[in-house]
């Protein structure tokens, strides 16, 4: 791994500034409760009383009615009539980090979007493009919360100074573009959005965009091109969309998830959030299980909570036992997978999963026990990215495709030892030489498991070799 | 690019040097390699690089395109940056320091490269970019030393050619996703239809629905091309170029002179292809530019020819055709000879004929393309030539286009126009006919009437049009003529002196159709044949005049006519005599573009057969006509047009013409103006046939064809501006 702090999938933030991130974060922190308090040293199980998602699983009503009777919408107005400031403020203070993948401190973000007026509009773009295998925590958010996210954009618009949110959400989320169309709808009636939205003078538009299907999509620039009414491919940075974005003006894009949980932090406080979890991993987190457990979920909990004790707590544990597991990807399709040995102290936060040589992503985790075929699990994951390379830049394009052809040998073991080096070489040609992330995203699940599986791949290539020496010699004797 | 321009145009340029000087932002500080460089702000990393000459690898990045960043061939090491950085897009920013050698960047280029070929046919030996390949060159310098290609096992991509017309062939399994052309399509040649479809690896160069290419610059793509994916038909299997030798020309299918090269093996001409000129055409050149130059293959003069008693042309020797032109030469009397030149002559020959005929005490020299004769008319340089430059077009905010199509008359100035329509607020307006050019404009109608209405501010057009800093009036050669023709001239004159009052610009510029036009004007031909219909001659010379502006009935039923010339077209058909000449790729020729920029061709090959050199032929009759003109070889006669007009014989510079007011005084403001002045060439299957070597061109006949076709074509786009 060579740069730890770069985000995953295929919501990335520009990787340049995580530096500076760090900074702002520490000194956020610090300057909170460091000192004043004791530092938690167990994380998780978190009360329901402190969830933010309180309808995550569709029991109550979706609409505007059940949102107010759960809290949503209360004093949004005096939020707003704090201001871009405050906002921005309690943000830091609440050390949210992106939850799109890469992490980025998102009060910071925002705080990009605080320029002079220069003539541009300036528009909140958000990423509803959840197409990262393994992930299905803002389709929750979405069909079953849509006005948290919606309250989320006007909040995140008066923060950053936007005239209007455009929520690109993925063409596949028909269901859901349609209850968020309909939740945008309640909004607009209600005076929520719209000219001076909730008497506050301020002028707001929500617009929701449907996108055609294409993972690439989800990468901010590509995302940008896509509403521009473009083919989906990613832009060159610098200029970054904060300078120029959509259709040329300012822009920020944000993950749903994100967008969500800010009124709830501007309504609790920012201190209230940073509470939970390890220093820059703080507050709640959607944690999406799926794979070999006895009950795939989706579940809030908290940030740091140790990943034995997500998956035991709220997924019935490992079929078969934790005993019987091989390996877990921890983020997203993107993100290296960890053999068992890390799984078992491993905490779920950014930082340590990047200590484990791995990424915390879109906190998708994907359970593998002994009875998956992990070489063909990788494979599928190689053929995803070649199907999803927009094919603009060489070594994504090229490289995608070699990379599916050769994992797909491996899964048979038709390769010989030494092409796992070339594989591995392979992979970090591609990584870091692309536009976007998408050919790091490719790469990092190959090295993960070249770096953990290794033994495995060479016994089905000498299991291969065998057999063909002896089909040869069955020849023969037949001759 | 050294620029040598002088007078006007070169002032407006320290105008400009001068203000961008004033204003200039501060350098920044760059180091490349450990050398230290300033470099302007916004400048890419790559062009620093340049600067130092350092050249990075790149196959996507091209000058006149916008940045596509796409090949990752251009990756260099930035201290501070983990990533290696794409050069080509980034931006310079102080105290960068770049490293473009290291093992991290050799290392990330040669990652690139095997990616690059990973899925290339590498069937270099039938392809046709063999040679002048920048993936072969790039993958022999920046490469590994040993493949690891798995093709055997994993197979390579192959893609379905496209059939994109008669010009441009297609092996799309060639083709390395760079998008030059796609971008040279949507940029410059507005031709939209050429995108990528597909995504990864099925990404596909191409126009969805198979269609024509429908541009007048279409062959530029395979220029740009950087491997064999796109090459020319005409071309294709005939040359490798180290069997091939090169000789750098002046194109004359177009006033505009672009720089050509021509490439040739064993005495055979094989292709044109653009040379970079700044100044004039970038580094685009037309299709008829490029591609009639098949039609110098067929339908050649090769031999002398007299008619004979029964009517019938029959060879001779150049003995005999000599002494037959001399003797009627001689016993026709000065005013019933006449020379009627065409457009495709070099200043030599124009100055030879004109001199010969003065011998005989005839000035009745006349070109065959009109130009108004009274009110100054061709006396007055300025009234004739592109004033301006046409680096210039690219500098207007406001354009009037009267009675031409630049897009069809002069296709790398029209690239210009359509660079300022992408890049700047420039606004066009166009009086003639709704023709299909690649911008916007507004329509202001066919009638030059509508110049009054500009002259009077009335209208959208004419207030931003009067507004405008760097105003520009391009006029065609070809609504300029007889009396309407003047009187247009005239009020046009009067339009520029008002918009030019304390302005760099002459404003005024008239786009003349024949390369061969402005130097005939310049050595004192007279424009148009009227005067041969006033007084039938006798005894008539043409010199290369195949436009069928002469013809029998409008001479003495005893004229004699001869005919000097290299293909066997309209002229060579009345002639009773015919003089093979040379073609512009064969002999040394000046020639003057509509600018007044005078430009040295050079041969490339010999006349074929028994033609000769245009002036030799001309000064022989002379000398069996008893009046040996004083001149014998090249650099004698360059002397000759030296003394006649000193900027012939200074190459590459732009005379300017200052005598603008003068002009005016003397032009003829009222009149009747009331005339339609559409130019000839309204629709692209207009643009391929405009002269004799292009309508004997094969290639240019098959383009023509295709472009007609393309019109029924459902799926073909309807002209740029009908879709604005």
């Amino acid at each position: 791994m060579t740069s730890p702090t770069v985000g995953l999938g295929a919501r990335l933030i520009g990787q340049n500034v995580s530096k500076l991130g760090f900074r702002g974060v520490v000194t956020s922190a610090s300057s909170g409760n460091a000192q004043v308090k004791q530092e938690k040293t167990t994380f998780g199980n978190l009360k329901d009383s402190d969830r933010i998602f309180t309808n995550l699983y569709g029991r109550h009503d979706y609409r505007l009615k059940g949102a107010e009777s759960r809290g949503d919408w209360y004093k949004t107005k005096d939020i707003i009539l704090k201001g871009s400031e405050w906002i921005l403020g309690e943000l830091k203070t609440s050390g949210l980090r992106g939850r799109g993948g890469a992490g980025f401190p998102s009060g910071m973000k925002w705080g990009f979007m605080n320029k002079p007026f220069d003539g541009r509009p300036k528009y909140l773009v958000v990423n509803a493009d959840e197409g990262e295998p393994g992930t299905c925590k803002d389709r929750e958010i979405m069909r079953h919360d849509p006005h948290k996210l919606i309250e989320g954009c006007l909040i995140g618009g008066v923060a950053m100074g936007a005239r209007a949110a455009y929520i690109y959400i993925r063409g596949e989320f028909y269901n859901e573009a349609c209850i968020l169309q309909e939740a945008v709808n309640e909004a607009y009636k209600a005076g929520y959005l719209g000219k001076d939205c909730l008497g506050t003078g301020y002028n707001f538009d929500v617009f929701v965009v449907r996108g055609a299907g294409a993972y690439i999509c989800g990468e901010e620039t590509a995302l940008i091109e896509s509403i521009e009414g473009k083919q989906g491919k990613p832009r060159l940075k610098p200029p970054f969309p904060a300078d120029i974005g959509l259709f040329g003006c300012p822009t920020t894009v944000t993950n749903v998830e994100t967008v969500a949980v800010a009124p709830t932090i501007c309504r609790r406080g920012g201190e209230w959030f940073a509470g939970f979890g390890r220093e820059r991993n703080r507050g709640t987190k959607l944690f999406c299980i799926s794979g070999q457990v006895n009950n795939p979920c989706t579940v809030e909990e908290e940030m740091s909570i140790p990943l034995k004790d997500l998956i035991e707590r709220h997924c019935g544990g490992v079929i078969g036992g934790w005993d019987n597991l091989l390996a877990i990807i921890p983020g997203g399709s993107s993100v290296p997978l960890m053999p068992k040995n890390v799984c078992d102290t491993v905490l779920m936060d950014f930082d340590a999963l990047v200590a484990a040589q791995s990424g915390l992503g879109t906190a998708a985790v994907i359970v593998m026990n002994k009875q998956t075929d992990i070489v063909k699990c990788i494979a599928r994951l190689s053929l995803f990215y070649k199907h999803e390379s927009c094919g603009q830049c060489t070594p994504c394009r090229e490289g995608c495709n070699w990379l599916n052809k050769m994992m797909w040998r491996f899964v048979d073991g038709k390769a010989k030892s030494s092409e796992i080096d070339m594989m591995w070489e392979l992979s970090k040609q591609i990584e870091g030489h692309t536009i976007c992330a998408l050919g790091d995203a490719a790469a990092w699940p190959v090295q993960g498991l070249i770096r953990h599986f290794r033994p495995e791949l060479e016994r089905r290539m000498a299991e291969f070799h065998k057999q063909v020496l002896a089909e040869q010699g069955n020849k023969q004797i037949q001759q | 690019m050294q620029r040598i321009v002088r007078g006007v145009a070169t002032k407006a340029q320290q105008q400009r040097q001068l203000s961008a000087a004033a204003n200039a932002p501060k350098k920044v500080e760059v180091f490349i390699d450990g050398k230290k460089i300033l470099v302007d702000p916004g400048m890419t990393i790559l062009q620093a690089c340049a600067l130092v000459g350092v050249d990075i690898p790149r196959f996507c990045y091209h000058d006149r395109l916008s940045i596509a960043g796409n090949c990752r061939m251009c990756l260099v090491e930035v201290e501070k940056s983990v990533k290696p950085v794409a050069s080509c897009a980034m931006p310079v920013m102080n105290g960068m320091k770049v490293k473009t050698n290291s093992d991290f960047v050799r290392k990330a280029r040669e990652g690139v490269m095997e990616f690059m070929l990973n899925n290339h046919p590498l069937d270099c030996p039938i392809c046709d970019q063999g040679g002048e390949c920048d993936l072969q060159d790039q993958a022999v310098a920046f490469g590994s030393d040993r493949g690891r290609l798995q093709s055997r096992l994993d197979g390579k991509r192959a893609v379905e050619d496209k059939d994109i017309g008669p010009l441009v062939k297609t092996v799309m399994t060639r083709c390395i996703q760079c998008t030059r052309c796609v971008r040279f399509a949507n940029e410059v040649a507005a031709f939209p239809d050429f995108g990528t479809t597909g995504r990864g690896q099925d990404l596909q160069i191409g126009t969805y629905v198979e269609k024509f290419f429908a541009s007048e610059m279409s062959g530029n793509i395979i220029d740009i091309c950087p491997v064999g994916a796109l090459t020319s038909k005409q071309y294709a299997f005939v040359a490798r170029p180290w069997e091939t030798r090169k000789t750098e020309s002046v194109d004359v299918l177009d006033a505009t002179g672009s720089n050509i090269v021509l490439t040739h093996r064993t005495g055979e001409l094989l292709r044109v292809i653009p040379k970079i000129n700044d100044d004039i055409n970038e580094e685009w050149i037309g299709d008829q530019s490029r591609f009639a130059v098949d039609g110098l293959k067929v339908q050649r003069l090769l031999t002398p020819m007299i008619r004979g008693a029964d009517g019938q042309l029959k060879p001779a020797s150049w003995e005999e055709a000599l002494f037959t032109v001399a003797a009627k030469l001689r016993e026709t009397s000065a005013e019933q000879k006449a020379a009627v030149v065409g457009g495709l002559n070099d200043v030599e020959s124009l100055v030879a004929l004109k001199d010969l005929f003065n011998r005989f005490n005839s000035e009745n020299v006349m070109t065959e393309e009109e130009f108004p004769e009274t009110s100054g008319g061709s006396d007055i340089r300025a009234n004739y030539i592109f004033n301006d430059g046409i680096a210039n077009v690219e500098n207007a905010d406001a354009i009037l286009l009267v009675g031409t199509n630049p897009r069809f008359e002069a296709p790398t100035l029209n690239a210009r126009i359509r660079k300022s329509f992408l890049y700047s607020d420039v606004q066009i307006g166009v009086i003639g006919s709704e023709s299909e050019l690649n911008y916007d404009y507004d329509y202001l109608g066919a009638s030059a009437k509508a110049i009054d209405d500009v002259l009077s501010g009335k209208g959208e057009f004419a207030k931003t049009f009067a507004n405008a800093k760097q105003p520009l009036i391009i006029v065609g050669a070809q609504a300029l003529k007889g009396e309407a023709g003047a009187a247009i001239l005239g009020k046009l004159q009067q339009l520029a002196d008002k918009l030019s009052a304390g302005k760099n610009v002459q404003v005024l510029n008239v786009l003349q159709r024949w390369a061969g036009q402005t130097g005939a004007l310049d050595v004192g031909y007279k424009a148009g044949t009227a005067a041969l219909r006033k007084t039938p001659v006798k005894f008539l010379y043409l010199l290369g005049a195949d436009e069928g502006k002469v013809n029998k009935s409008n001479l003495d039923p005893q004229a004699f006519i001869v005919y000097q010339g290299h293909h066997g077209d309209a002229g060579a058909q009345i002639a009773d005599v015919i003089f093979p000449g040379a073609a512009y790729t064969e002999k040394d020729g000046t020639y003057v573009n509509t600018e007044g920029r005078s430009q040295r061709g050079y041969p490339a090959v010999s006349p074929p057969g028994e033609a000769r050199v245009d002036w030799k032929i001309i000064r022989a009759v002379s000398e069996v006509a008893g009046k040996s003109l004083p001149y014998n070889d090249l650099k004698e006669i360059r002397q000759r047009l030296n003394e006649i007009a000193p900027h012939l014989a200074r190459y590459r510079d732009i005379e300017p013409s200052p005598f603008i007011k003068q002009a005016l005084q003397l032009a003829q403001t009222s009149g009747s103006i009331d005339v339609d002045v559409s130019p000839a060439l309204r629709e692209l299957a207009d643009y391929y046939q405009t002269n004799v070597i292009s309508r004997n061109s094969r290639s240019m006949a098959q383009a023509k064809k295709a472009a007609l076709e393309n019109k029924e074509n459902p799926y073909a786009e309807a002209p740029i501006h009908a879709r604005l």
